[in-house]
């Protein structure tokens, strides 16, 4: 009896306080409003992987996104505006991408959101930030589908939701510009194709395959990793064995590293070239000098050699952040910086307030807003690609990745 | 075909690894039942022990030198978060219906991941690790065996074997055995059961920081995800010997790499089969054949048919 009584006083008071502590948090969200005095808040969503194996890369965006609302705030540079970021975390698995955005929609004061890192995370985010109307910038996303429809490839480009935008060019430009380098100027004739299953790697290594077929290479092999794993030796031993002078990976850094650290080990000197998913340092700490040689392609222009990029680059270190900016530093901190110059020309519109629609005015805004930002010239065309076509290939050379080549891609 | 020897010989230093990992898996089941989900941690803690010794060291000392004392210090680090974990998560749960500890477990998993992912220095991509240096070995024409799979071929059976002749013919090692067979009465025969399963833990933990040495010095790199692939497999390699058996917790392991390896290289050569094999395909083929086992003789393959005690 004394045991039933005590379980149930402690069930009642539980639930009380979790009650309690949901009105809490309401609450304190108006209470936040009126606290701003004459400044109304606008939140910045970011969704990006910030824990787990990607998570260098995730902080580096979650980072530059709040680079990006400091400075503006600081040169109060939308007046009446205080810029906020909500960063939440998606583990770079789709479900939680999903989970975010109905989060960061429900979110009234978020008028834009940055993210996600994962093509295959931001398939299923896309639909919840259309139905609300609400602007999503992705600084990372490269497969085309997302922006152009699923018959990209067959020439039918339709754009399916008119709230995702980009500021990296996508897997189009990237998987043609790799297969051009590797064959004309690398002089590699016969590659072994090996992807990570996943949207984006797939979907590069694809496009990968059918330029470097049609520019008169040989694809000789193909195989499949799956991502977490680390042991590959078997399939590296299958592209020794293969005869390949050459290897392309589409996928990310945890398992390109150790794929084409493992590929050397057997024995096999060829060089591993593959997309912006590999541009990263911890690809080469697997294995120091043994990865000179490899390639990989990156979007925009390298950013320690544009001028806007010397100031970002100052104004990161200066801030403090734990983490570096990683790849996508950079065109996170534009595709943050587009949502402020969108917020800006609606306010500017509407007597320096904010209207009751502002989302879906903001979402128009987007697709006209033009401006120099750290990668370059960030705009957006019909489809909400990016008008900045501009890839590097980058060469591992003494333990560092060095860019070799950089161009503007013309289709 | 011709490709066959470095096959087997990739997938025996696979199946090592998940051997050595694997004995941690079945002296905990064998003494007390329980399945330590965060087994594949405290592998990953050792690495990390490992390589922070490493770190203290001065560098450009020999790695004759080096790896033993890596193994100490990895071993050290694993086995005192397994102690620990024994003495804080499992011990107050010794009498609790068989799902708590098992939870506890899994969740212990989770904490010890993110504690190292966030406190230890730049934990959050992969860290390098000492390698190797120098070819690999020819065997013979169409096999190349390289430093670290070398390194482990020989450890893990030279582990295997001190670690039978502590359990056949030492006191202790006795000890554990009547603790296995029957905890009361090993009490009443006057058997510290608590020391005993400590041990166990330890033992396990001490493998595991072996191994662990062996994998980093394989891929040169750690990090602090790799316990859970390498646990959830060392795990189902256990199963496969026959949980509670220490000889099937090697042998289920060698199975298992051999299956994974041949898979990535052969089933695509079976006519028919092109679109089941290579890498995508290697984990479905290893667990059908765990499966297919365990229909035919589900107390794996070395394991003993033991009526479940009251």
């Amino acid at each position: 009896m004394r045991h039933r009584s005590l379980i149930i006083l402690t069930t009642v008071l539980t639930t009380g306080a979790l009650t309690l502590t949901a009105c809490g948090s309401r609450d304190d969200n108006s209470k936040g409003n009126s606290d701003s005095d004459s400044k109304t808040t606008v939140v910045i969503g970011v969704d990006a992987p910030l824990t787990g194996s990607l998570s260098a890369l995730g902080q580096g965006i979650k980072n530059s996104v709040d680079l990006a609302a400091r400075t503006a705030n600081k040169n109060n540079e939308v007046p009446g505006i205080e810029f906020k970021i909500e960063a939440l975390d998606d583990q770079a698995v789709p479900a939680s991408g999903q989970a975010n955005a109905t989060k960061l929609v429900g979110n009234k004061e978020v008028l834009g959101a940055v993210g996600p890192l994962n093509s295959g995370v931001a398939q299923s985010m896309q639909g919840v930030f259309e139905k609300a109307d609400l602007t999503q910038v992705s600084p990372a996303n490269t497969n085309p589908s997302l922006s152009q429809g699923d018959n990209w490839g067959k020439g039918d480009s339709k754009r399916v939701f008119k709230t995702y935008f980009r500021t990296c060019a996508t897997d189009v430009v990237q998987g043609k510009f790799a297969a051009q380098y590797l064959y004309n100027k690398a002089k590699k004739k016969q590659v072994f194709v090996v992807d990570d299953k996943q949207t984006y790697g797939a979907g590069l290594a694809a496009i990968f395959s059918a330029e470097f077929k049609r520019l008169g290479g040989k694809v000789v092999g193909t195989d499949h990793v799956t991502v977490k794993e680390t042991d590959f030796s078997s399939t590296a031993d299958k592209v020794k064995s293969s005869g390949a002078d050459s290897v392309y990976y589409g996928g990310q850094y945890p398992e390109g590293g150790l794929l084409s650290d493992q590929i050397k080990k057997t024995g096999a000197k060829i060089p591993t070239m593959g997309g912006d998913g590999i541009y990263d340092p911890a690809f080469i700490s697997a294995s120091g000098e043994a990865n000179d040689g490899d390639f990989a392609t990156s979007v925009g222009y390298p950013v320690e050699a544009l001028p806007t990029a010397k100031q970002f680059i100052k104004d990161y270190n200066a801030a403090g952040y734990k983490d570096p900016f990683a790849a996508y530093g950079g065109y996170s901190y534009d595709a943050g910086w587009a949502i402020i110059q969108a917020v800006k020309a609606v306010v500017a519109d509407n007597d320096g307030k904010l209207p009751a629609d502002a989302r879906a005015q903001v979402t128009e805004a987007m697709a006209k807003v033009s401006f120099d930002g750290v990668t370059g010239k960030v705009s957006f065309d019909e489809f909400g690609d990016t008008t900045n076509k501009q890839l590097t290939v980058y060469q591992v050379q003494k333990g560092a990745w060095k860019d070799v080549e950089s161009a503007t891609f013309e289709d | 075909m011709n490709e066959l020897p470095q096959q087997l010989a990739n997938g025996l230093a696979l199946g090592a690894l998940y051997g050595l990992i694997a004995i941690g898996y079945t002296m905990v089941y064998g003494i007390v039942q329980l399945i330590n989900f965060a087994h594949g941690e405290i592998f990953m803690i050792g690495g990390f022990g490992a390589l922070t010794t490493y770190l203290v060291l001065p560098s450009g000392t020999s790695l004759m030198v080096v790896i033993p004392l890596m193994i100490i210090g990895g071993a050290l680090a694993s086995v005192a978060v397994a102690t620990a974990a024994e003495r804080f998560a499992y011990r107050p749960l010794r009498g609790a219906p068989r799902l708590a500890p098992l939870i506890t477990a899994i969740g212990l998993s989770i904490v010890l991941q993110q504690l190292v992912w966030g406190f230890y220095p730049e934990a959050k991509k992969p860290r390098s690790f000492p390698e190797f240096q120098g070819e690999s070995f020819k065997i013979l024409d169409n096999l190349y065996l390289q430093r670290a799979d070398a390194f482990i071929l020989v450890l893990a059976p030279l582990c295997m074997l001190a670690l039978g002749l502590f359990v056949a013919k030492s006191r202790s090692g006795r000890a554990m055995q009547a603790t296995a067979q029957d905890p009361d009465t090993a009490k009443l025969m006057g058997i510290n059961t608590d020391r005993i399963i400590v041990m166990a833990f330890a033992i396990g933990a001490a493998f595991a920081a072996v191994a662990s040495v062996a994998y980093g010095l394989d891929k040169g790199q750690i990090n602090f995800e790799m316990g859970f692939i390498l646990g959830l497999k060392a795990f189902t390699a256990a199963v496969l010997g026959g949980i509670g058996n220490i000889y099937g917790a090697m042998v289920g392991g060698i199975v298992l790499g051999l299956a994974e390896a041949l898979s990535i290289a052969y089933i695509e050569e079976i006519p028919g089969m092109q679109q089941l094999g290579g890498g995508a395909w290697a984990n479905v083929w290893a667990f059908v054949l765990l499966i297919v086992v365990l229909l035919v003789r589900p107390q794996g393959l070395l394991g003993e048919r033991v009526a479940d005690r009251a």
